[in-house]
């Protein structure tokens, strides 16, 4: 390893596993712990080299794409070093594939409880091949956002090099700290632009005992949310809310009743909870559609198609890959508006989660992914907008995440500073200059 | 007691006039405050031990004042200490002789109720309690409950991240907070996510959360609001051993249940305690567990049985489940009494807050007993089991200066003690000027380096609440602590637990 720090790379070789062209002929650094990990950004920072850093580069199509000297390859960090199911706690190294901690966690009657979304289907690329530091620094979390949080509210800790090539730490292993800044809220969702995480510690909780999804049949989206909006303004404790017009819930794999538009409601606990907020919740919802239901192995096949948005799958070459795909967040009460006002002007579906706050859009292809369309919508709503499926050039020319004021890119970029002040780190992954 | 603080900027003392009157023009007729009798409600916070007149207090009421009182302090170099309701137990909002004390009290109103996008829109000065107050009727809650709530404002929650009893449950602050107006010491103002369930960028609002007043100034708050539980009981539960308590709680979460509360209190803690408040809590076992579980009847009713059965397995002695909201509240009281009570049977107590993997109870309990002997004073012990947020009680003499000296190291003991065995230094009290002479043992100098950096990008000339969280450079500080004389805190009449 130190052999190839002593002197800048010299062979080059391809990275680009995803095949979206956004790591163009790079150097491949493969450190193998987090010592490694500091010599890595230790030499990239001395020698001004630029980094990818990937783990298994399932997500490298998210973002904007950059241009780098060289990728650095965590997936030999890999290894659950810690797991205390009475404590709901685990540690493990950044490059741990996600599917492994999945299976071992269930294994022990737990779950993440962030429901980490496995965008693979959507960008084309092999399913189930995310690491925890990949999911950690997109900050991805499913349907269970609306009452368990996202992934950063479940990262209580982590290990990282700098952009300085500086080892050092923040949280720890228990639930509550207050002890300095809690720096894994600002790691989660950073896109590796701040630092390398080597070591992460996350918060794990038991899996419900079981669960059941009630179906609304043939509300409009606005209808569909006022209904959701009555679910969750009750004591029933709703864990997924979200609505998939016609065309969509008829591209669920038969999950989903055809012909309707489907809003689903999902209920998780032990069985007599469930029980008894289903008829509580059947009540409620009398009067606002036909109702339907789905038992609990139906129910888990919806929510994963939900939370993957598979509906907006595009196999690679096929017709649907050139439709970009937006994810926009919002005030749940104005998503179908959102979604009125971008229809309007495109041919567009959407799929609605998060109670009507988080709205996927897949639209008609566009030189600028539809970006004028989705950003005026976003602007005259409130919420932001990411552009999540497009082509690499069009990821290039357009701006993926939303535009920030001035004060605030001014400081997002101190803050970026801060930890990589020469810009090392997947510069521009996110905004240009950053 | 003193603590060490970073120095007087004489310049400034000699500038004080000019820098009145320039607040004068921005915030006029009584909020601005600059006679010493009139800044003394604004000496201390809820660390009294510490005291210190600010050079002069401002109380904006807009947004657009915060904004010109920071961009002038700024241009001018004077410090600036933002303060909420002054609740803090680790001297977050303490002042400094050469700045500014920013009140934000006029910061009172709510803003807007959205029940159908369940938030609230307040302004930082509204209490915590008022949140809960004003939604109740339409049957909601804000969730984070710290003990202080009638009194400590939603902006002192965002600063130190407040906790409360059923957080383990239902989260700290910075789960519950979905956006903020912030102005940054420069006085840009800037907004942080908003209705929206994830902000956009980096989650700046998270980093802003437990930052203790050193990023910027909050001056608006959305909060998520949620349903009430259908309905909530609780059981009282006495173990022969701190250890068989400690085993059940790990029990009840490894069967999957997360109760909405969970707390132990040691024997020494709960006789105090029965003897003041006449809970019905056993007297003859060595600890006592209150779990709490919420949510609709056909589960907590469910769940209490399969709790009992687990207290049962572990050799529980006694276990009372409440039948009724006036016994459930009866069940809470005493534990709400915890700190009040002890401070009956001792002239002073010292209350720690670390926070440790819940497996080393044994263990951190066992040391203590040993701490305890070592150092010849008396120890209780309360303690958030579900999240492992322990708060031992040092009794002690202030009057004799030895017993404050061995107090004030048992308690850096302790603390060490939590870190050592893999927890942090504070679960919710902050770090402030009380522990941060500590950090180093929790934090290496680089670890501690990237953090004053990240304040750097906030806060370039580190003018806003300096001397807090950080040790200080030359460190020959006296280490400050929440001591509690006769009973007395700045608020005798919040609950602390």
């Amino acid at each position: 390893m130190r052999s190839r720090f002593d002197d800048p790379p010299s062979k080059s070789d391809s990275d680009d596993r995803s095949g979206k062209g956004s790591v163009h002929m790079t150097h491949t650094l493969a450190p193998k712990n987090a010592g490694e990990v500091e010599e890595a950004v230790r030499w990239a920072h001395g020698e001004k080299k630029t980094l990818a850093v990937i783990g298994t580069g399932s997500k490298r199509a998210l973002g904007r794409p950059s241009q780098v000297d060289a990728t650095l390859d965590l997936s030999g960090l890999c290894g659950v070093t810690l797991y205390e199911p009475n404590e709901l706690v685990l540690s493990a190294r950044s490059g741990t594939p996600i599917a492994e901690i999945a299976r071992l966690v269930a294994d022990n009657g737990q779950q993440l409880a962030f429901e980490p979304a496995d965008l693979s289907a959507l960008l084309g690329g092999a399913p189930g091949t995310g690491t925890l530091g990949g999911v950690l620094a997109v900050n991805l979390s499913g349907s269970r956002r609306i009452v368990s949080g996202a992934a950063r509210d479940h990262f209580l800790g982590f290990s990282a090099v700098s952009g300085r090539g500086e080892t050092f730490k923040s949280g720890g292993r228990v639930v509550k700290n207050v002890t300095g800044y809690d720096l894994s809220k600002l790691m989660a969702g950073s896109f590796g632009t701040l630092a390398v995480t080597t070591d992460v510690t996350i918060k794990v909780l038991p899996r419900p005992e079981t669960e059941a999804t009630i179906l609304v049949l043939g509300l409009d989206p606005a209808s569909a949310v006022a209904a959701i909006a009555a679910a969750l303004g009750s004591p029933f404790e709703v864990s997924g809310a979200a609505h998939l017009p016609g065309p969509v819930a008829a591209r669920t794999d038969g999950v989903l009743p055809a012909g309707h538009s489907v809003t689903a409601l999902r209920l998780e606990g032990v069985a007599p909870s469930v029980a008894h907020r289903k008829a509580m919740l059947l009540r409620l919802l009398d009067s606002r559609g036909s109702l339907g239901e789905l038992d609990a192995a139906a129910s888990a096949t919806l929510w994963r198609t939900v939370r993957d948005v598979t509906p907006f799958a595009a196999p690679p070459g096929g017709a649907d890959a050139a439709r970009p795909v937006w994810r926009i967040s919002t005030v749940p009460s104005r998503g179908p508006e959102i979604a009125d006002i971008v229809a309007a002007r495109t041919d567009a579906d959407f799929l609605f989660d998060w109670a009507g706050g988080l709205v996927w859009a897949s639209l008609a292809p566009a030189d600028d992914a539809g970006a004028a369309i989705v950003r005026a919508a976003t602007a005259s709503c409130t919420g932001h907008a990411t552009l999540i499926r497009a082509p690499a050039a069009v990821r290039a020319a357009v701006s993926v995440f939303e535009p920030q004021p001035a004060p605030l890119a001014a400081l997002t970029k101190r803050v970026k500073e801060s930890f990589d002040p020469a810009r090392i780190l997947e510069p521009g992954r996110m905004w240009a200059g950053v | 007691m003193s603590v060490a603080m970073p120095p007087l900027d004489a310049g400034v003392l000699a500038r004080r006039d000019e820098i009145v009157a320039a607040l004068r023009a921005i915030v006029p007729g009584e909020g601005v405050i600059a006679t010493s009798r009139e800044m003394r409600p604004y000496e201390s916070d809820g660390l009294t031990a510490y005291r210190q007149l600010p050079l002069v207090v401002v109380l904006p009421s807009t947004t657009e004042q915060v904004s010109r009182v920071l961009r002038y302090c700024h241009q001018a170099g004077v410090k600036v200490v933002p303060r909420g309701a002054g609740t803090s137990l680790s001297g977050g909002a303490l002042p400094v002789g050469d700045g500014v004390l920013l009140g934000m009290g006029k910061f009172n109103r709510i803003r807007a109720i959205d029940y159908e996008n369940r938030l609230a829109v307040v302004e930082p000065g509204v209490t915590n309690l008022a949140i809960t107050r004003a939604v109740e009727k339409s049957g909601f809650y804000y969730a984070p409950d710290p003990s202080s709530q009638i009194a400590c404002t939603i902006g002192g929650n965002i600063a130190e991240n407040a906790g409360g009893v059923h957080c383990l449950k239902y989260g700290l602050t910075t789960n519950n907070v979905l956006g903020c107006e912030m102005v940054l010491p420069d006085g840009d103002v800037i907004r942080l996510g908003g209705g929206h369930l994830d902000a956009g960028g980096y989650d700046l609002l998270g980093v802003v959360t437990g930052s203790e007043g050193l990023l910027g100034v909050v001056t608006e708050v959305t909060v998520r609001i949620l349903p009430k539980p259908e309905t909530a009981r609780a059981l009282l539960i006495g173990f022969d051993t701190a250890e068989a308590a400690g085993d059940c709680v790990a029990k009840i979460i490894g069967a999957g249940i997360i109760p909405g509360g969970m707390e132990m209190m040691d024997r020494m803690t709960t006789a105090a305690v029965e003897d003041f408040v006449h809970a019905g809590y056993p007297l003859d076992v060595e600890a006592i567990l209150i779990v709490e579980l919420d949510g609709p009847s056909a589960e907590v009713d469910h769940l209490i049985e399969r709790v009992s059965e687990i207290a049962r397995g572990c050799g529980a002695r006694n276990l009372r489940a409440s039948t009724s909201e006036a016994e459930r509240l009866l069940f809470w009281a005493g534990r709400k009494a915890a700190f009040s009570a002890v401070g009956r049977i001792s002239p002073d107590y010292y209350c720690m807050d670390g926070t440790i993997p819940r497996a080393k109870l044994a263990t951190v309990l066992h040391r203590t007993r040993e701490l305890s002997e070592h150092y010849g004073l008396r120890c209780g012990n309360v303690f958030h089991a579900g999240d492992g947020n322990l708060h031992p009680l040092i009794l002690y003499d202030a009057n004799d200066p030895d017993q404050l000296a061995r107090a004030e190291a048992f308690g850096a003991d302790i603390l060490r003690l939590c870190v050592e065995v893999g927890g942090v230094l504070t679960g919710e009290h902050g770090v402030g000027v009380e522990k941060r002479d500590l950090m180093p043992s929790m934090f290496s100098e680089l670890d501690l380096e990237q953090q004053r950096r990240l304040k750097r990008a906030f806060d370039g000339k580190e003018l806003l609440n300096p001397g807090k969280v950080f040790p200080l450079l030359s460190s020959c500080a006296e280490q400050g602590r929440m001591h509690v004389s006769g009973g007395q805190t700045a608020f005798p009449d919040i609950p602390r637990f």
